[in-house]
């Protein structure tokens, strides 16, 4: 067995420094202090001296603990044993279930060769219009979910992860509200899926830095499914804890910030988890949909910024609802139209062309110049867009979502007005709505 | 020669390694992991017995005490035939072979020849025996694709030789004997058809550098007419996420009207690369009729591979851009994004403890930027023909801030600036470049020649852009004092400089005919927009014009997506004209 290390020359931070040979990079430590022991592992060598990232916190850590190296990197246990279970950031079991025992793989592997990547071309059904219709998520998409504090994102995640057809849903929460963990759970329980979800949960009461772990298992876990043939999905969140904690790691090292005291690396850090998500030809898939909530409400934020730059896109979630404008997926264009109805190209742009103009005669009226005839059309339009379309309780199949799109425009608008191809309003304008009744009579 | 050293320290992608006898900067060097892995990196710093390293690798496992082998060379990649249409990691991996020897995924440790090694090329000798030779004369070609790829005189051949057997005319793989020279110390050598030139020296095998003066179609209106680019200049654009700057550059990479096409896929997302990759094989070069892939090189860096190697990619890339170029080509070189290229100089710069500047970039940051884009040129070669490299470089500014270091760094150095902004990708105005912002100094540096296809030209551009700048100061006082409060004249400016935006500066990339224009077209098209501007528009009253406005912009884009010279595009044509002469 390897060396037992009885004396740490430094505690900072979340760092420990001490005096061992034989020693390498990444290599997993197991630090035993009376009563307790905490992960860590090593981030820099110099000499004969290690520095270990300590995932508990050095909190309570005395010099005289005894430190063990264990030979290899941090590991994810993995197997179809772990569906259903729930487990802490630092992967053991938090259930009360036993351990599982039938592999240990590697976390944080190398990438998957772009040469092997297939253009994704699979939409993943939500249900929600302002999803499937304005920005259709694609399988093996990686996308955020920007929200400030407080909205509803959990919920939003909650239900995304329920519609969305996948064979096997890992949660992987950072610094999660026990009462969000509940939630979470109760949602799963009830409807029956809980058999083939995977937990990381790593709460805010858990030290923080442990959080760092939750991404990496829960990617790794996902990947050697995604190999077996299974359609996964992972739900992050929220990813700026897992920021937050690259940072106090780096203010630790005494690494110069470069914005607003992130690390210099945030990009490639969280680059390296995003770009997991993939869909391998002929076998299983991972798509990410995270939460990363902004600071302030501001996107220019290192965290949000930096996610915004890896991300395929993001949604905006404001005021309990998800906000055409800054949202974007930028994968739809691989299925709007071509794996869905041929009007939903048109109609969606139609829609968001009108509603942005709903939202200028809005401002108008906020600046107190005149309101035309139009204006009104337009409110009254945008009115109903919100209350039909944009309500996060709607729950619509696409087919039905698009219908209600012509619908809408019918009842405010002639046909003209809306600037669709003729083709398109012969086969699909309503023919039976109040307008057109009026216009008979 | 090759020197030995042991791993004193490391972090992150940085080890620093004790060695005796000496050491070269820049050198190639291995360290051996305990578990047999042989990872390549490169000395960036030499001090005294020690010197750092940057790893191109995962560096997971590495110990102290582990072995660093010093090769003595440079890091380099190798030039030859069937380059083009590969697809290359940042060190000139051929990633599908990668992909044959380790699977789906990476592996650290493997190191693949660039260069096919099996196929064989129709070799026509051009030298002759006797003949009196330098580095970089031409031995002969072969063809690749429809190019005759020239076979140099190695870049690195120091001295003058004499050529003592040329091969004939035949069937060669890679590594074959094409020419076989005696140099000055009466040594014979073999030379065949591979050779490697460091990727961080310029290849200046040239006779001059030239002031490029011909443009560089690119299809896109807004940048050929109003913000050009020339063959051997250099442009950049900057954007925040989600602007277009990728879209942008994969519609350059498909129609610019070059020889050559380096994609270098630098720290991006990998996903955009497999767009370019699985589709242009089956793409037509609008040029030639052959397939897009044809006359493309990918390099291949995505954001989830190692750093170290990304810093490396972008040299890669330029290095096989000069290579072409001195076969008499024109390379465009698309780099996306430079600011990930630049964020690799920053985490090494931080770990060798360097003093930052702005943002924690090394203070080296605008000098490293300006080296890199002065490898672009057009360039007059020994034999009096020309080739050229362009550079177009995706910024990535933090926080979608133009006054960052990168993107203040890039616009000291590059000839056109095409900035886009949100305000203009989320208005859905694509492309996103924003005309009150951007420039180009070619306009004027490519006046004769832009003159000589279109009189006036220049002069009629600028008229427009003008009026660009005119629209949106009506705008502005709009947004104050409201319509009511315009003037039916200012109103109309605000409507011109609109329509201008719409039908011209706007470009609908999903459009098979309005995806990319020829300069004519754009010519014709551009001389009936200027004459609308310049047209007294007689209208009663706000609305009124507005809807004169409304009919026009309707009309010029079912003109734009109208096929060039056919029934419909005569038909708005004349709509057109109609218009103009009431
Ligand atoms: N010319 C265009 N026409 C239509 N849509 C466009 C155009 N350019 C960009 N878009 C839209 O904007 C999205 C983002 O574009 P793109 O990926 O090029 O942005 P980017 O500037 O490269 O972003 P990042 O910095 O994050 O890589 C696209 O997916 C597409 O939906
Ligand atoms: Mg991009």
């Amino acid at each position: 067995m390897r060396e037992i290390i009885t004396k740490i020359d430094e505690i900072t931070g979340n760092i420990a420094t001490l005096k061992a040979t034989g020693v390498g990079l990444g290599e997993l430590a197991v630090i035993q202090s009376p009563g307790r022991s905490t992960l860590g592992q090593v981030i820099s060598l110099s000499g004969g001296s290690v520095t270990v990232q300590v995932f508990g916190g050095t909190k309570g850590i005395s010099t005289s603990d005894t430190v063990r190296f264990l030979g290899v990197p941090m590991q994810a246990k993995f197997g179809e044993s772990l569906l259903g279970r729930i487990f802490n950031g630092s992967g053991q079991p938090v259930d009360g279930g036993p351990e599982p025992v039938e592999e240990e793989i590697p976390i944080g592997g190398p990438s998957f060769n772009p040469a092997n990547r297939i253009i994704p071309m699979q939409m993943i059904r939500t249900n929600i219009p302002m999803i499937d219709v304005f920005n259709s998520l694609v399988v093996s998409q990686k996308l955020p979910i920007f929200s400030i504090p407080g909205e509803p994102y959990n919920q939003l995640l909650a239900r995304v992860g329920m519609q969305a057809e996948a064979d096997i849903i890992i949660l992987g929460g950072m610094g999660l509200k026990f009462d969000d963990f509940i939630f979470f759970k109760r949602t799963f329980e009830e409807a029956g899926v809980m058999n083939r979800v995977i937990m990381y949960m790593h709460l805010a009461s858990d030290p923080v830095v442990e959080c760092l772990l939750v991404p990496d298992m829960s990617l790794a876990v996902a990947e050697r499914f995604a190999e077996a043939g299974r359609r996964v999905l992972v739900l992050l969140t929220d990813m700026t804890n897992f920021s937050d904690s690259l940072k106090e790691i780096s203010i630790s090292m005494e690494q110069i910030p470069s914005n607003r005291g992130y690390p210099g690396d945030l990009y490639s850090q969280l680059a390296a988890r995003y770009e997991k998500a993939v869909d391998i030809q002929g076998l299983g898939s991972i798509t990410i949909l995270a939460v990363t909530t902004m600071p302030g409400d501001d996107v220019t934020h290192p965290i949000p910024d930096n996610t915004g730059y890896i991300t395929e896109g993001q949604f905006y979630l404001r005021y309990g609802k998800i906000d055409p404008f800054g949202s974007l997926s930028r994968l739809k264009q691989n299925v709007v139209g071509k794996v869905t109805r041929k009007d939903h190209n048109d109609i969606m742009n139609t829609m968001i062309r009108l509603y942005s103009d709903c939202r200028e005669s809005r401002n108008k009226i906020a600046m107190g110049f005149k309101v035309s005839k139009w204006d009104e059309l337009l409110l009254a339009y945008g009115k109903d867009f919100e209350s039909e379309l944009m309500e996060l309780n709607v729950n619509l199949p696409i087919e039905a979502a698009l219908d209600r799109c012509w619908d809408i425009l019918a009842r405010h608008f002639d046909p003209v007005q809306t600037g669709i191809k003729q083709g398109l309003v012969d086969e699909f304008w309503p023919k039976d709505t109040i307008k057109a009744m009026e216009k008979a009579a | 020669m090759s020197a030995l050293g042991k791993v004193v320290a490391a972090y992150g992608n940085m080890v620093t390694a004790a060695f005796e006898g000496s050491v070269r900067q820049n050198e190639v060097a291995y360290i051996l992991c305990s578990d047999g892995g042989r990872l390549k990196s490169e000395v960036i710093r030499v001090r005294g017995d020690k010197c750092n390293v940057q790893v191109f690798e995962d560096t997971r496992g590495i110990q102290v005490g582990d072995t660093v082998e010093f090769t003595g060379d440079l890091l380099v990649v190798e030039l030859g035939p069937g380059l083009l249409q590969q697809i290359y990691d940042g060190l000139q991996n051929p990633l599908p072979k990668l992909s044959e020897a380790a699977g789906l995924f990476l592996k650290r440790g493997i190191y693949l020849a660039s260069l096919d090694r099996e196929s064989k090329w129709t070799f026509t000798p051009t030298a002759k025996e006797g003949q009196e030779v330098a580095a970089g004369d031409v031995l002969g070609w072969v063809p690749e694709g429809k190019f005759e790829h020239q076979i140099f005189v190695p870049f690195n051949f120091i001295g003058k030789a004499t050529i003592v057997k040329m091969s004939p005319k035949g069937e060669y793989t890679v590594d074959k004997t094409v020419a076989v020279v005696k140099d000055e110390n009466g040594k014979t050598r073999e030379l065949g058809m591979v050779q490697v030139w460091p990727i961080k020296i310029p290849l200046k095998l040239y006779q001059e550098r030239i002031l490029p003066t011909e443009p560089l179609v690119t299809g896109c209106r807004i940048i050929d007419s109003f913000y050009p680019v020339a063959k051997g200049g250099t442009a950049c654009i900057p954007g925040p996420f989600g602007s277009g700057k990728t879209v942008l550059q994969q519609l350059i990479s498909r129609y610019a009207d070059v020889d050559i096409i380096l994609v270098a896929a630098c720290g991006e997302r990998a996903g955009e690369v497999v767009e370019t990759l699985r589709e242009f094989p089956h793409l037509e070069d609008p040029y030639t009729g052959r397939t897009l892939m044809e006359r493309t090189i990918i390099i291949c860096n995505t954001s989830s591979m190692p750093v170290a190697a990304r810093e490396a990619s972008i040299y890669t890339a330029v290095t096989l851009a000069e290579y072409y170029r001195q076969m008499g080509l024109g390379v465009l070189l698309l780099a996306d994004s430079t600011s990930r290229w630049a964020q690799a100089l920053r985490e090494m710069s931080g770990r060798l403890e360097e003093i930052p500047g702005e943002e924690a970039f090394p203070a080296y940051l605008q000098s490293r930027i300006a080296e890199f884009y002065e490898r672009a040129g057009l360039v007059r070669l020994r034999n009096g023909q020309t080739g050229s490299v362009s550079i177009i470089g995706t910024v990535s500014p933090a926080g979608g801030n133009f006054e960052e270091p990168v993107t203040q760094g890039t616009l000291a150095v590059v000839g056109a600036f095409l900035g886009l902004t949100w305000a203009r990708s989320n208005a859905r105005r694509f492309p996103a470049i924003d005309p009150l912002i951007s420039w180009s100094k070619y306009l004027d540096q490519m006046r004769e020649s832009l003159d000589r296809r279109a009189p006036g030209w220049i002069d009629r551009v600028k008229g427009a852009q003008r009026m660009i700048h005119e629209g949106a100061e009506v705008k502005k006082r709009m947004d104050v004092v409201g319509e009511e409060g315009t003037s039916l004249s200012d109103f109309i400016m605000y409507l011109k400089a609109e329509f201008l935006d719409a039908v011209f500066l706007q470009q609908n990339a999903f459009d098979a005919v309005d995806a990319a224009n020829t300069l004519e077209r754009q010519v014709h098209t551009f001389d009936q927009v200027y004459a609308i501007l310049l047209k007294d528009i007689k209208a009663k009253d706000k609305d009124d014009a507005r809807n004169i406005f409304f009919r026009l912009t309707a009309l010029f884009k079912n003109w734009n997506s109208s096929p060039w010279g056919e029934a419909a595009f005569r038909n708005y044509e004349q709509q057109v004209m109609d218009f103009l002469r009431d």
